[in-house]
């Protein structure tokens, strides 16, 4: 823990990640404990009001005078957990995927490549949009659909990780004991498939972050009255031409926390394995 | 290669197969179309007749291998909603989006590739914290807040470009410029990471050695590789944009085959998701199975590894 500070200050676009993360993080937990209004206040006299950076509303409010702070860290939270909960299903189902297919081999590892290589064929968005279309638009939804459309990543690099490993020293000596494949593959592949998972996974919390404001954008993410980022500016692009706060803030919302996932996420990558993952 | 052409072709018409019949059973869940098009109030019979018209009455396997044979053929049935051939509805609207998606690469290549080549030779200068600044900030922006943003400022504010529409050269700008960061700041990031790893290579110190001049150590050395990895960026990114740009579309009332999609999608017309769906994922494979024959071109390499 000590040498991973030590590592993180002296990269100073890892340290202005770090700090936008923890950032994010921090304003999504800490926000019910706050002094911020209820986001789904609706209070009608004080609608579409401008930024006032010392007053009730530092960021104005939207169309029916909900404060736009207020929307953005509790949009933030609802965002975060979705998002969390969409990478843990996705790493978990790839992270096995790319096991099975790696180490079985054969029929397994013929068909599950299949899957992804249709899956490949297909637009992310697309197929995002009609499975939420299919299922209904709700925030269980959403997870599952997120989940689905990330999962081959995952069992990709993992998979080719996994290739190398089959034929290494304590694998063949695990076998020559008698252990089963199920063994193996618990105690001794994954520990060592565990550092990529975990740099997909901190690359992919950021893509999902953005498809979750845009499936929110299209009325098919997550539904109201909970806030979200990508929900606040589809309701806010009626009033374009004269409240231009409502746009503005909960995109540069989804600007900072999600460069701040990639720079932190950039700088994890190199320090975790600089040999896997070549200079970027 | 005759084999690895044939074989990839093989692998390309399984993952069509594959889309389509997932399309085909997904979208037999989404709900009942009939109900949509009815007057309030209407009959069972009216109801049943309506499903009749459609072929909704008959059993799924049965629509099923109707619905594959029609493809076969061509047909993909008519339109619900237009009352016409889906196949055709789809067409009409490939034009706007194939538009699109070639200015939006034209331009993000031309950017990305230029700002890509000059952070990697200017590695550890200004120029280059800049450009990979400007870079990350572009990857990390929703396309379709940075549609809105411009809309903001070119449209509301500064009433040079029209907010949307479709038809006039003003309208492609705003939406072409938005796909255009997108695409220039996953290509640059790409290529300057890509040149930065060939400029360590053994024969780039050979050329260098040899006293060739800069610019042609640079065309035809660095250049050439370098590019093996961008058109690969290039073949998904392009499939992504004439899959039609979603979001994009929507933002700027663009009327291409995303914006159609998500049309169909909400008004349950079945023959249109499926008929899009096909387009998008035919083009996305073309393309692909283009990435990898042209991988063998660029890169003799590539066929003999294997």
């Amino acid at each position: 823990m000590k040498t991973f500070f030590s590592a993180l200050i002296r990269s100073r676009s890892g340290l202005l990640g770090f700090g936008l993360v923890f950032l994010f993080i921090m304003v999504s937990v800490l926000a019910p404990w706050s002094t911020l209004p209820d986001p789904t206040m609706v209070v009608l006299p004080a609608r579409l009001m401008p930024p006032d950076w010392i007053g009730a509303h530092p960021l104005g409010t939207d169309a029916v005078g909900r404060d736009i702070l207020s929307r953005i860290a509790y949009g933030g939270r609802t965002t975060l957990m979705v998002a969390m909960a969409a990478v843990m299903l996705g790493s978990v189902m790839g992270t096995t995927a790319g096991i099975m297919s790696g180490f079985m081999g054969g029929l397994v590892d013929q068909a599950l490549m299949r899957i992804v290589d249709m899956q490949l064929a297909f637009p992310l968005m697309m197929l995002a949009l009609l499975v939420v279309a299919v299922l209904g638009p709700s925030t269980g939804n959403v997870i599952v659909v997120l989940a689905l459309t990330s999962w081959t990543r995952y069992a990709r690099i993992i998979r080719a990780q996994v290739l190398s490993l089959r034929e290494r020293e304590f694998v063949l000596s695990a076998r020559a004991v008698g252990a089963s494949s199920w063994w193996i593959m618990s105690r001794h592949i994954l520990p060592n498939v565990l550092t990529p998972a975990l740099v997909v996974a901190t690359l992919e919390l950021a893509r999902i972050i953005i498809m979750i404001a845009a499936l929110s954008f299209l009325g098919l993410g997550v539904q109201p009255p909970a806030p979200d980022w990508g929900q606040i500016l589809a309701e806010g692009r009626v009033y374009i031409s004269t409240a231009w706060w409502v746009v503005t803030f909960p995109g540069l919302a989804i600007v900072l926390s999600v460069l701040g996932i990639n720079l932190f996420g950039d700088w994890l990558r190199d320090y975790l394995d600089p040999k896997t993952w070549s200079n970027r | 290669m005759g084999r690895f052409i044939f074989r990839k072709v093989a692998e390309s018409l399984f993952s069509i197969w594959g889309v389509v019949t997932i399309v085909f059973f997904v979208t037999r869940i989404i709900g009942d179309p009939a109900t949509l098009f009815v007057p309030i109030g209407a009959t069972d019979a009216q109801i049943a007749a309506l499903n009749h018209q459609f072929g909704l009455d008959l059993p799924l396997w049965a629509q099923y291998f109707h619905y594959i044979g029609g493809i076969l053929h061509g047909d993909f049935g008519n339109s619900f909603l237009f009352n016409r051939s889906a196949m055709q509805v789809v067409m009409e609207r490939l034009p706007a989006t194939v538009l699109l998606a070639l200015c939006a690469m034209a331009a993000g290549m031309t950017l990305g590739c230029t700002a890509g080549a000059i952070a990697a030779l200017r590695k550890g200068s200004m120029t280059e914290l800049v450009i990979m600044t400007l870079a990350l900030l572009g990857q990390a922006t929703p396309v379709f807040w940075l549609g809105i943003m411009l809309i903001l400022w070119f449209a509301a504010d500064l009433h040079w470009l029209p907010a949307g529409g479709y038809g006039h050269f003003s309208n492609l700008v705003l939406p072409c410029a938005t796909l255009a960061v997108f695409v220039s700041a996953a290509i640059a990031r790409l290529l300057r990471s890509s040149i930065l790893d060939i400029l360590k290579e053994d024969y780039i110190r050979t050329a260098r050695a040899k006293g060739l001049y800069p610019g042609t150590i640079f065309f035809w050395h660095i250049a050439r590789n370098a590019l093996i990895p961008v058109a690969t960026m290039t073949a998904i990114l392009s499939g992504e944009l004439l899959g039609g740009s979603v979001v994009t579309e929507t933002v700027f009332g663009w009327p291409g085959i995303g914006r159609l999609t998500i049309q169909a999608i909400e008004g349950n017309d079945f023959p249109v998701i499926q008929a899009a769906v096909f387009v998008e994922a035919t083009i996305f494979v073309l393309i692909n199975l283009a990435v990898d024959l042209q991988y063998r071109l660029l890169d003799p390499r590539i066929g003999r590894q294997r």
